[in-house]
């Protein structure tokens, strides 16, 4: 067509504008990536941020979703991500609330801490499975990798299939902390990233053994007696129960008003009644 | 210059910037990954993280060596499992079936692409995986279950991409063949399928990238142990299974060491892309 | 090679063909099972409650609002894009160096996989850009994903409009902007959204880059600085960890009928298309 040799005259001055064009395009879609940082409120649009442990987040929906029932002008977001990825939240801001279920670590004593519920660690395993009761020891054996078939526990034949948590989950980091103490857990072990999948995986294998929150313990699974004791509440509170932790929300200083206002509703007796149906224990 | 030219000029100029943006967001990706990813994989070395063992990050240990391994494993496995029937289904499509049948069929592979992933997932969690660990034992969650969804997922890439070779060809190949006397089967067999190669093998590398690159249906199925799997019925542990299984945890060297991971993937990635067009433009000049 | 060329051919037909109805058949299987469980689930109450429990009980309502809205902020910041870019792959300017790295920049975007673009999305937009996790960043991430799509899509939609189109507008002295915008786009307007709504598609599926930008809050979305959660990451919540089976499974079977209704518009667009220029 005649107009591509028009075209290849015309252009050649043209050529100099093409680094220009692309230059700005560039710019300009930097700019309109970075524009809305210019708008954004900090963390999401104008409510409370609460974000960390997937062990307490079922438990932060439902005071959520009561406490905006009651004050329907308050809002709160709840996310997962996991105990230590919640306490970073509360640092840096992206959450006015961290939810741990782990005791903080020394270098994170300098966050503020409210204890809203305690919960035990169940090591649970298929109802069908003969086992009963463990040792606190053998359970460390296990899931170190020393122990490997279900006939040196005594019960049943088979590998054991060991599930945990990912790192940085705040229960694994509880187990972490009472059960294997320095050692570490297998790196054979399946590697799930919430309590309910874990349960999920050990209420379908009968050789399968992992750990969950204590409160979420239901009929497809059941819990083991550690050191002779049963997992249950009343040996929690007698503190004959030897895995007990912490759900705490962490506040980088003073909580802000709208967090304050949300954790004294936890804290409340309404709030602790719910902690209770959960299956957990009160903070007090 | 006329007001009619100046115009054009400019709206030539806005659609350029525009035209960029594809570029820009792949130079803006690029960037980022590497320079949140690198930084720390020189801090520990190149060794540790492509050759270590263990992979320990709360305790500093980067061995990503059995998620290398793993990504491998379950990828080749996807591509036993979506290779041959891909092909097979390709040239089904292109050569034996009736227009009507084949009109019939492809959109009903092309919905096979349009399932999310994590419904396939789902399904290999409710069937795949007892079924395995019933029948076959381990766990269940294993390369084994993992190769058969992945492979699964992929079959709509290799086909799509295998049938636009097969009628990339020129007809008189097929039709030269025919008058020559010989069967369809031995027209696909001795001349089309040599004469697509090229086509066929992008197809097989995209079908790569793409088993690769699945994140979500693997996390659910393959068990996400972080050791290299002694058997097919050993759980498994991906490059993007490990990065989206910690990435909550975004805190300081955790976090650069799931970007390095985000590293190792991307180059992967870029050169499989990269020989697939190489491929493929290499049949776009022969033929 | 004992075989004659016939047998051989038919026994290579009877090893073909089982491949391709197994294919069919997983199809098929995917499709039924998740049908067959979830459609009973499927209530107007269903999809108008939002969820309650930790999604136990109640709908998928503010799941779907979700959903939508990333999906509309995606196509809404791609479509330009995407639909500009193609414009001057075809109309602007000719086959160079230029329009070879725009094209390898598009096909290396789409090469990406899922999980890096949540990645990127979530140290770019979450984190750095302290958007938190929201529909903005959620959108802003998945519009980079179906951007390519939207690119060939047009691309080829536009090209195909026929030279005589062209040619006939710049004979009665139109410029080249109102020959664009009133001739050939309208012309490929439906390839162009086949491609459209072939995006909305992956953008609905879409589950890694979705959680780690938009999060999976559980209320409806009140502005595009919520976190929001949508089908497919609410469906994997409910499955992975076995909430409850029944609604994992209605959510699914919303988003498989969603999935075939989006195929099959495409697919009769894409047909009426074809018909419309061979």
């Amino acid at each position: 067509m005649n107009s591509s040799r028009h075209r290849n005259i015309s252009l050649r001055p043209a050529r100099r504008h093409h680094l220009l064009a692309i230059h700005s395009g560039f710019i300009i879609l930097l700019g309109i990536v970075l524009l809305p940082s210019g708008c954004s409120r900090g963390a999401s649009g104008g409510g409370l941020t609460v974000a960390g442990s997937t062990s307490i987040q079922p438990f932060a929906d439902r005071w959520a979703e009561i406490y905006q029932r009651i004050h329907p002008d308050r809002i709160v977001n709840v996310q997962g991500g996991g105990s230590s990825a919640g306490i970073q939240a509360a640092r840096s801001g992206a959450a006015q609330i961290g939810m741990s279920s782990r005791e903080l670590k020394p270098d994170e004593k300098d966050l503020t801490e409210f204890i809203v519920a305690r919960d035990g660690l169940a090591v649970i395993v298929h109802p069908l499975n003969l086992l009963r009761g463990i040792g606190l020891a053998q359970v460390r054996d296990i899931f170190a990798g020393r122990i490997r078939t279900w006939q040196e526990v005594g019960r049943g034949s088979g590998t054991i299939t060991v599930v945990t948590r990912e790192e940085g989950s705040g229960t694994r980091g509880a187990f972490q902390e009472l059960v294997m103490h320095k050692e570490r857990i297998a790196r054979e072990a399946i590697v799930e990233d919430s309590n309910g999948t874990v349960r999920a995986i050990v209420a379908q294998d009968p050789r399968s053994i992992g750990y969950i929150s204590l409160g979420l313990v239901d009929g497809t699974v059941r819990a083991l007696d550690l050191d002779g004791v049963a997992a249950s509440d009343a040996n929690i509170l007698a503190g004959l129960y030897p895995l007990v932790r912490p759900f705490l929300f962490v506040t980088n200083g003073p909580p802000t008003a709208e967090a304050r206002l949300f954790i004294d509703f936890v804290l409340s007796d309404e709030g602790q009644e719910l902690v209770e149906s959960g299956g957990l224990l009160r903070a007090r | 210059m006329t007001r009619l030219e100046r115009n054009d000029r400019l709206i030539r100029l806005g659609l350029l910037m525009i035209a960029f943006s594809a570029v820009s967001i792949l130079i803006v990706i690029t960037l980022f990954i590497f320079s949140e990813g690198t930084p720390i994989m020189f801090k520990y070395g190149l060794r540790q993280f492509l050759l270590g063992l263990n992979w320990y990050p709360t305790e500093k240990s980067f061995g990503l060596l059995p998620m290398i391994v793993g990504s491998l494993f379950v990828t080749s496995g996807a591509l036993l499992v979506g290779v041959p029937t891909g092909l097979a289904c390709a040239v089904v499509l292109t050569q034996f079936a009736s227009k009507r049948v084949a009109r019939i069929l492809k959109p009903v592979i092309e919905l096979l692409a349009g399932i999310p992933s994590v419904v396939y997932g789902f399904i290999g969690i409710v069937v795949i995986v007892p079924f395995i660990r019933e029948n076959l034992g381990g766990p269940g969650l294993s390369v084994l279950a993992a190769s058969l969804v992945l492979g699964v997922m992929i079959l709509p890439t290799v086909i799509s991409i295998s049938i636009d070779a097969f009628q990339a060809l020129p007809p008189t190949y097929r039709e030269g063949s025919i008058a020559l006397g010989a069967t369809v089967w031995q027209t696909t067999r001795m001349v089309l399928i040599p004469a697509a190669r090229s086509g066929l093998i992008a197809a097989i590398i995209l079908g790569m990238g793409r088993a690769i690159g699945e994140t979500m249906a693997v996390i659910m199925i393959a068990g996400n142990a972080a050791a290299i799997p002694g058997s097919p019925l050993a759980p498994v542990r991906t490059l993007t299974s490990n990065i989206a299984l910690e990435m909550g945890y975004a805190s300081g060297e955790h976090r650069e060491a799931l970007f390095a991971t985000g590293v190792i993937l991307f180059v992967i990635i870029m050169v499989l892309n990269t020989l697939a067009n190489w491929t493929s433009s290499r049949r776009r000049r022969g033929f | 090679m004992g075989l004659s060329p016939r047998l051989e051919q038919k026994a290579a037909q009877v090893v073909l063909w089982t491949f391709t109805l197994a294919t069919v058949f997983i199809l098929l299987f995917i499709v039924i099972f998740i049908l067959r469980k979830g459609l009973p689930m499927l209530s107007l109450e269903f999809l108008s409650s939002n969820p309650e429990d930790m999604g136990r009980a109640g709908g998928i309502f503010s799941t779907i609002v979700g959903t939508l809205a990333l999906t509309l902020m995606a196509v809404l910041i791609a479509a330009p894009l995407g639909v500009g870019t193609a414009i001057f792959l075809t109309e602007y300017t000719w086959e160079g160096r230029l329009t070879r790295i725009i094209r390898f920049g598009a096909e290396c975007l789409a090469g990406i996989p899922s999980i890096l673009f949540g990645l990127f999305g979530f140290i770019l937009f979450v984190t750095k850009l302290k958007l938190g996790w929201s529909i903005l960043s959620g959108g802003l991430t998945l519009s980079f994903m179906i951007l390519p799509t939207i690119i060939r899509t047009s691309e080829e939609a536009i090209r195909s409009v026929p030279a005589s189109y062209r040619e006939v507008s710049a004979s009665l002295g139109s410029t080249k902007w109102q020959m664009v915008t009133r001739v050939v786009l309208p012309s490929a307007m439906p390839g162009i959204a086949t491609g459209i709504i072939l995006s909305i598609g992956r953008s609905i599926s879409e589950t890694a880059a979705v959680i780690f930008t938009a999060g999976s809050a559980l209320r409806i979305p009140t502005s595009i600085f919520s976190s929001s959660r949508t089908m497919a990451v609410h469906f994997y919540i409910l499955a992975r960890e076995g909430i409850s089976m029944p609604h994992a499974y209605g959510t699914a079977a919303v988003l498989v009928v969603t999935i075939l209704m989006i195929n099959i518009v495409s697919y009769y667009l894409m047909n009426k298309f074809i018909r419309r220029y061979s």
